[in-house]
């Protein structure tokens, strides 16, 4: 990067740190802590939408809608998540390449066979063919749904027990004046319930912080695969060789994440603060005494 | 090759009993059953322990935390963010580098070598990290029901005279646990389904003896095929959150037996999943 890294081997001491720091790879490094939060940033939203999906289908009337929210809902109970990281990109990537086998290829023969799981090469996604930044971002929004999907279920939870502590005087006056269901939802519960939602929200937001670390075993180039990549021994063929510095690319991570957790806690501390305002709560109760 | 047979050459094949090679090829539904469910035997392990050796640490940390004096109350709020505030996964990782750091001869202690090849072991490093974690988050969990025991309950204890630490043991800690216990519940399941994470993490599997995600995700690799290992792997899980509820729910039985019925605690399974 800088004109007096050239040489790493006639440098030392500060130098030869500052130069090591700055590296290609240390850039991939940094550049990777960008997409834990673009991780955050699409998925944070996305498993909003599926819990909100979610938790309506599970108050549905109808009884499929119901059954297939309260499936949901209970489908992530019980299992845990690192199951359905495991699960849900495979299961999609074979499910999408055995949709477009069928439509593309001239001959599409059973695609599960034997030990295998066989299509023909249009029918690929990405293309063989194709550059590599597309298998990059094909296997990162895989990645995206899992979480999405997971942390959806979870989210439905949160809203599904939320929309239920509204209480129910509320929605029969709501009724009484004549609303449809639907308005009832839109006009009365949804307003009402992101008081009730935001603490077991935030909780989630803490959970997902944490989860960030496992696209790793999606096989994504994220900060965990860099730390083991930069801080593995390197020989004397290396530029820059050292000794095993994995434990301290590590423990930045570990500092990473601290702080990471502790904005986090100081951010929501002040939603969940704006929100108790004025909201006949034990916490609305606090602020009230308190004469804010 | 029957059931039976697969059943004696594998089921105990994670702790090293039995057949050593794993199949290869013409996986039966019966290999995957049996192979996944003797991986489950690492995840007891790990719950098992690190849970009853964690109720210890996590009730000297919540008491700790509750501590007016700086000097306790410090060391045990920093151990606390640290285990929470972090990944499991990176604790993994971080533990297994750190221990792998150690001299390979062992440390010389008052004229004895220590020996330290076992601690980057999965079954001593990844307990030692789950230990660690389970103790923080029912540390936070047990400070929480703490702070919330009766005024009303201290304030008889210290009318029958009762002080210290039979004060503690008679009153305050039956009652922490009781308002702790649904709580504590979770954290328990959620304890089980991090164990999950062990042989993803830096600890490597000794031999090919795994969990029952490692055997899981071995036989989707090998068959191209996610949809049979997992969903078995899942069912497994299921089973023991149905029994760590069935256990959990007894004692919380005993806990709440001398409250009037309708003030009783049940519990709610609230799963936490990543942590």
């Amino acid at each position: 990067m800088f004109e007096s890294c050239s040489d790493p081997s006639a440098l030392h001491g500060l130098s030869w740190m500052l130069c090591y720091l700055t590296t290609g790879k240390h850039m991939l490094f940094y550049g990777s802590f960008g997409i834990v939060l673009i991780l955050l940033a699409i998925t944070a939203p996305v498993a909003l939408i599926f819990g909100f999906g979610g938790a309506l289908a599970a108050r549905s009337a109808l009884w499929p809608f119901k059954l297939l929210g309260r499936g949901y809902i209970a489908m992530v109970r019980g299992v845990p998540d690192i199951v359905f990281f495991l699960f849900v990109p495979i299961a999609m990537d074979q499910g999408l390449e055995y949709l477009k086998s069928r439509a593309v290829c001239a001959d599409p023969g059973p695609a599960w066979t034997g030990n295998e799981f066989h299509v023909c090469a249009a029918a690929k996604i990405p293309l063989g063919s194709s550059p590599q930044i597309y298998h990059e971002i094909y296997g990162f929004g895989l990645a995206v749904i899992a979480f999405s999907v997971v942390y959806g279920a979870f989210a439905a939870n949160v809203l599904f027990g939320a929309m239920q502590a509204v209480p129910r005087a509320q929605l029969e006056t709501a009724e009484a004046y004549g609303m449809t269901r639907a308005q009832v939802n839109r006009r009365v519960l949804i307003p009402q319930m992101w008081a009730y939602a935001i603490p077991g929200l935030s909780n989630l937001w803490m959970i997902l912080i944490k989860a960030t670390p496992l696209l790793f075993l999606l096989g994504i180039e994220d900060i965990v695969y860099w730390a083991r990549e930069l801080g593995a021994t390197k020989s004397q063929i290396y530029a820059f060789p050292h000794p095993d510095w994995r434990l301290y690319y590590f423990l930045v991570l570990l500092v990473f994440y601290l702080l990471m957790t502790k904005l986090s806690e100081v951010v929501l501390a002040r939603v969940n603060r704006r929100l108790a305002f004025g909201q006949a709560t034990a916490a609305g109760e606090a602020l009230r005494k308190a004469g804010v | 090759m029957s059931c039976i047979q697969t059943i004696a050459d594998y089921g105990l094949r994670s702790v090293g009993i039995g057949e050593r090679l794993l199949p290869r090829s013409d996986f039966t539904l019966c290999q995957q059953f049996t192979l996944i469910g003797s991986g489950m035997l690492w995840n007891l392990y790990f719950g098992i322990l690190a849970l009853l050796a964690g109720f210890f640490l996590a009730t000297l940390l919540a008491v700790a935390k509750n501590s007016e004096r700086a000097i306790i109350r410090k060391p045990a709020e920093w151990f606390i963010f640290v285990f929470r505030g972090s990944p499991l996964f990176i604790q993994f990782f971080l533990a297994y580098e750190a221990f792998a750091m150690l001299p390979r001869a062992g440390i010389p202690i008052l004229g004895i070598t220590v020996a330290t090849d076992w601690i980057t072991r999965a079954w001593a490093g990844a307990l030692v990290v789950l230990f660690f974690n389970t103790s923080a988050y029912a540390a936070e969990i047990f400070y929480g029901a703490l702070r919330s025991v009766p005024k009303g309950d201290l304030e008889a204890a210290d009318a029958y005279g009762m002080t210290g630490w039979a004060k503690f043991r008679r009153v305050t800690w039956p009652t922490m646990l009781r308002l702790g216990w649904p709580s504590y519940t979770n954290e328990a399941i959620f304890l089980f389904h991090a164990t999950t994470l062990v042989f993803f993490s830096g600890f490597p599997a000794f031999r090919q003896e795994g969990d029952a995600l490692y055997y899981a995700k071995y036989f989707a690799d090998k068959t191209f095929n996610p949809f049979i290992p997992y969903p078995i792997a899942a069912f497994y899980f299921i089973l023991l959150t149905l029994a760590v509820i069935a256990v959990f729910g007894v004692i919380n039985r005993r806990l709440n037996r001398h409250l009037p019925q309708e003030s009783r605690r049940r519990i709610r399974f609230r799963p936490q999943i990543i942590r």
